[in-house]
């Protein structure tokens, strides 16, 4: 059963802006779960409605089976972590900690022994007696993570909660931030425009933009077979490489070069169809002659080399535009000199319309008549 | 040529500067040039009065009379005497009112509740409420007596006429209710205004957390807000205290009446000196009003210091 069951939810802003638009979402029990998307998409609107902070113009929102659509934040048992971790600045580390179990009257004795344990919890046991002025950025992230689940609520909500720490410090915060979620498998929404957060850390992903859900999927199907054209550009540190081209009999003409349609979808595009032509920099393969004489590879002049690290990314300058390619360390190409990118089988993927060109699969969805062909 | 800025800024340190060293590029004989003007007056019409008036306050001058041409010195008597005078006493108690009344409780209460319901509004019902309050701020005082008088008058009062009562003679029954009432609709504007600012300055997540954790509105003020405005609330508390001590307005109100019922010190000071002439008398009880503004001003400093204390602190 979902703990968390949203459908229509729709928040309208008295300006008229529409920031959620007729929106629905199943979250699982237990279940780590990002909203991404760039600013203004409405992803943080989504997890302030949960939280009951904003309220729903349309729609329902039930936590664990019940309507909370019209209950306010304090009785629906949720716990939040601001962007700015909003400790209060007058109370120590202790008091802040314990601070929800105050409001509800909790027992001083019994309110300080539960704050004591969230704290140990996150490890900022010693630091009980500090100010939060007194304490470093991820100390003070913890400190908000404790308060937000000593009262062991149902849900876990966190909004941008690794945006204010530092790179480094970020990816230690990321990985402990997984691991308590594990540890405590209590159901979190979390929400982040760092594509790379939401692959690191969620079960499952939403990708928003203007109010609407892009994409639902794990980080794996989100990455390798983005649903749109909005999802191929926005997820991936290295953006995917997408490339206008024609279909001609059970090929593509993609910027000079032409590739098979791929197995799963021939024959479902016609022939002068236009189409996308997507694939990441990481599933091309980079080759100083052409390996495929047929012309299944994009050509071009080397232009620009970035180094990531352990790879870099190479440009070509082609005749249908530059082709970035992933190239492992040491056998980058000398700038300048002719290069081919040779896409791996099964990772090119087509666009037709901004969708994401799927096998009709009629096995698999058998109950979705015009599902993605229209 | 460097336009005069802050003349202060050139009086700071006394160490000599050659010209054009400064700030502004003045030199010390132009930035002295500039200043003195400012200095004069605040001579002539400030330093020169408050001595004259400690020099009068160990006299017995007169408005009239022989005192008046022959004034004599009579060391601490006025002082002996303005201590000792039931009606000074009368005068500092219905003052205590008057301030606790309708500053630290009244204007300081309305003034926070105003800007905590607005905090969140915008448009017409905000600038309505804003745009009345800061008008009984900023209308001079002889007009809105004027407007209270004929709201409280005992025959076509308007405030009568509201209530169905009349013939109530308020200002004559309820002299420093009224004056209390008058003093915070008045003076909220400074309050709202300040604590508008204030609030304005809460994190709204802070605000949030409270919600989420189910706070009621007193729990939201006393953990989330006031901590966080104190400073502001103290500041506000100063000057407003300051300002109702030293007002005058109730004056045109109620004229210190009936029979001294709402005579307050700044209106008993004016009945001693000029109503009755004594200025050696008044003098005196002007100084004493000096020293308790200045006792009130050291106890908020006090309390404002002892904050940023802690707050150095932690």
């Amino acid at each position: 059963m979902a703990d968390i069951t949203i459908r229509g939810l729709t928040k309208v802003y008295p300006g008229g802006v529409r920031a959620l638009d007729a929106l629905d979402l199943d979250v699982a029990e237990g279940e780590f779960f990002a909203l991404l998307g760039p600013s203004g998409c409405g992803k943080t609107t989504l997890l302030r409605t949960i939280a009951g902070l904003e309220t729903a113009t349309d729609g329902t929102i039930r936590l664990a089976g019940s309507d909370v659509t019209r209950l306010p934040p304090g009785r629906r048992d949720v716990g939040m972590v601001f962007q700015d971790y909003a400790l209060f600045p007058h109370i120590n580390v202790l008091d802040n900690i314990a601070y929800p179990l105050r409001v509800k009257r909790a027992a001083r004795a019994d309110r300080y022994r539960r704050a004591k344990d969230a704290a140990g919890l996150l490890g900022l046991l010693g630091l009980d007696g500090r100010r939060p002025a007194e304490l470093s950025g991820g100390q003070q992230q913890r400190v908000a993570l404790a308060r937000a689940l000593v009262a062991e609520p149902r849900i876990f909500l966190l909004d941008e909660p690794l945006s204010n720490l530092d790179a480094r410090l970020r990816l230690e915060a990321r990985t402990q931030l997984k691991r308590l979620q594990l540890h405590l498998g209590v159901t979190t929404v979390f929400v982040t425009h760092d594509q790379a957060e939401a692959l690191a850390l969620a079960d499952r992903i939403a990708v928003m933009e203007a109010g609407r859900i892009r994409q639902l999927g794990t980080p794996v199907e989100v990455f390798r077979r983005p649903a749109n054209l909005f999802v191929a550009a926005f997820i991936g540190s290295t953006p995917m490489n997408l490339l206008p081209g024609t279909v001609r009999d059970a090929s593509v003409t993609v910027a000079g070069a032409r590739l098979p349609v791929p197995d799963d979808v021939r024959g479902e595009i016609p022939d002068g169809t236009d189409v996308v032509c997507g694939v990441r920099p990481e599933y091309l393969d980079f080759s100083e002659v052409p390996a495929d004489p047929a012309g299944g590879a994009f050509g071009g002049t080397v232009s620009v080399i970035e180094h990531l690290g352990g790879s870099s990314l190479v440009t070509l300058d082609g005749e249908g535009g530059p082709v970035r390619v992933v190239v492992a360390e040491g056998s980058e190409p000398e700038p300048g000199t002719e290069g081919w990118a040779v896409p791996r089988p099964g990772r090119v993927l087509l666009y037709r319309d901004g969708e994401l060109v799927t096998a009709a699969a009629p096995a698999m969805a058998p109950t979705i008549k015009d599902g993605g062909q229209g | 040529m460097a336009p005069p800025t802050s003349p202060r800024a050139d009086l700071g340190p006394p160490a000599p500067r050659d010209a054009g060293d400064d700030a502004a590029g003045l030199g010390r004989g132009r930035a002295a040039a500039f200043v003195a003007p400012a200095l004069v007056l605040i001579a002539v019409f400030l330093v020169f009065p408050a001595l004259w008036t400690l020099y009068l306050g160990t006299t017995d001058y007169r408005l009239t009379g022989i005192a008046a041409s022959d004034p004599k010195f009579v060391g601490a008597d006025n002082y002996g005497d303005v201590l000792g005078d039931g009606d000074f006493h009368r005068s500092l108690w219905l003052t205590l009112q008057f301030v606790v009344g309708s500053a630290v409780l009244g204007q300081t209460v309305l003034g926070f509740a105003i800007a905590w319901v607005m905090r969140d509004r915008r448009g017409l019902l905000r600038r309505l409420v804003e745009g009345l309050v800061l008008l009984a701020w900023i209308l001079p005082g002889s007009v809105i007596a004027f407007l209270w008088i004929a709201l409280l008058d005992r025959d076509g009062g308007t405030l009568n006429a509201l209530l169905g009562t009349p013939g109530t003679a308020w200002l004559l029954d309820h002299p420093m209710a009224c004056i209390v009432v008058f003093n915070i609709w008045r003076g909220t504007a400074f309050s709202m205004m300040l604590y508008g600012a204030a609030i304005g300055n809460v994190p709204p997540s802070h605000l949030e957390t409270a919600r989420l954790a189910g706070a009621s509105t007193w729990q939201t003020l006393r953990d989330a807000v006031l901590p966080r405005i104190r400073g502001h609330v103290l500041t506000s508390l100063l000057l407003v205290s300051l300002w109702t001590f030293n007002d005058f307005t109730p004056f045109l109100i109620t004229a210190g009446g009936p029979d001294g019922r709402s005579e307050i010190m700044s209106v008993y000071v004016y009945r001693t000196a000029l109503g009755d002439g004594r200025l050696g008398f008044g003098a005196a009880i002007s100084l004493i009003m000096i020293l308790i503004n200045l006792v009130i001003a050291l106890l908020y400093l006090r309390a404002l210091r002892d904050r940023s204390r802690k707050a150095a602190v932690a």
